[in-house]
């Protein structure tokens, strides 16, 4: 009996992509904007959420989808407190979302009421990059005090987001972080990259992320004309 | 804590397209940035592949090193670079080339097995 060579070329993990498309589908269809949020652990994700939630609730409903490796879901609870809906997504230990938690979890959400929904991912700058989630924008949340070498060392993770947030820049003075620096790592990695340097703590530059996020979102009516 | 997904995914794959002939082996390629450790890959593999027509079948992994792209000088040079500066010519300005796919290249089966 002779071996045969079967060609394949499939990427590994194209179920996981396939169950994303699915997922930016319905988003698409409700009319939805949706982000991934992934960073390393206390780099700011749930501040983020917390002030882009106050921000946009008086104009539109916020979702928030939240992954942990634990069922403890304070962050879920920060944001409802913040004034989102929210579902917790119990990872079971695994390190990162995949999309087909995150599809499980919009079984729990009304998308028609929401026009912005916030995934924030498992605190992690590795393994996260490698799940598409559905999401519209990945999004990197980076923080002074991590130390401005972080893109030349996770350079997946800095290849493979659409949007890059630099938080706690009121740090800045108390640290030996080079701006220069870090920015042109992450240029090498990913040219033209959208970027906010903003704190969440002050408020400071804040502004142009909010704007930036009004420029995506759907007007109210969109969902209802595309139907049509 | 990933690469269980990862083989799970794999596995789908294979069993697809090996279409019911027993697998001999299959050939990988996996980016230096993939973040996927062979290691664990191949100790789900060896579990989750039993009782399936991909029991024993070899993974043979093809890694592709992560590379950068000198825009000054046109020349690739390795990932690990210190600061990224191109070793060739200096220059500060360049781009990621290399190192991100993740994919089944291909299998081996047994042709006539059932």
């Amino acid at each position: 009996m002779s071996a045969t060579r079967v060609p394949v070329v499939e990427k590994i993990l194209s179920a996981n992509d396939a169950i994303a498309a699915e997922i930016r589908a319905q988003f698409d269809a409700a009319g939805a904007v949706a982000l991934n949020l992934m960073a390393s652990p206390g780099a700011g994700k749930t501040s983020l959420v917390e002030r882009t939630i106050a921000h946009f609730k008086g104009e539109c409903p916020v979702a928030m989808i939240n992954g942990d490796t634990s069922e403890a879901a304070f962050d879920a609870e920060r944001s409802q407190r913040a004034g989102a809906f929210s579902v917790h997504i119990n990872t079971g230990g695994k390190c990162h979302l995949e999309a087909a938690m995150v599809r499980d979890a919009l079984r729990h959400l009304d998308l028609t009421q929401t026009r912005l929904v916030l995934i924030e991912n498992v605190g992690n700058l590795v393994c996260p990059s490698s799940w598409k989630l559905g999401a519209h924008f990945n999004v990197l949340i980076a923080s002074v005090p991590e130390g401005d070498d972080k893109p030349y060392k996770y350079p997946k993770m800095y290849a493979g987001v659409d949007v890059l947030v630099i938080n706690k820049i009121d740090l800045l003075p108390y640290t030996d972080f080079r701006m220069e620096y870090f920015r042109r790592g992450v240029e090498t990695l990913n040219s033209g990259l959208v970027s906010f340097a903003l704190s969440c703590r002050t408020g400071e530059g804040l502004e142009a992320w909010f704007e930036w996020l009004r420029s995506h979102l759907r007007p109210l009516g969109a969902r209802m004309a595309g139907e049509q | 804590m990933h690469e269980l997904s990862i083989t799970e995914s794999l596995l789908e794959i294979v069993l697809r397209h090996a279409d019911g002939r027993r697998v001999v082996s299959v050939n990988l390629l996996i980016g230096e940035l993939s973040t996927f450790v062979d290691e664990s890959i191949e100790m789900y593999w060896n579990e989750i592949s039993k009782g399936t027509a991909a029991e024993g079948a070899r993974l043979k992994f093809r890694r592709e090193a992560g590379a950068l792209f000198c825009l000054d000088c046109q020349r690739e040079f390795s990932i690990h670079t210190p600061e990224f500066l191109c070793p060739a010519c200096g220059s500060a300005r360049s781009r990621l080339a290399r190192g991100q796919d993740c994919y089944v290249e291909s299998i081996e089966v047994e042709e006539g097995s059932p």
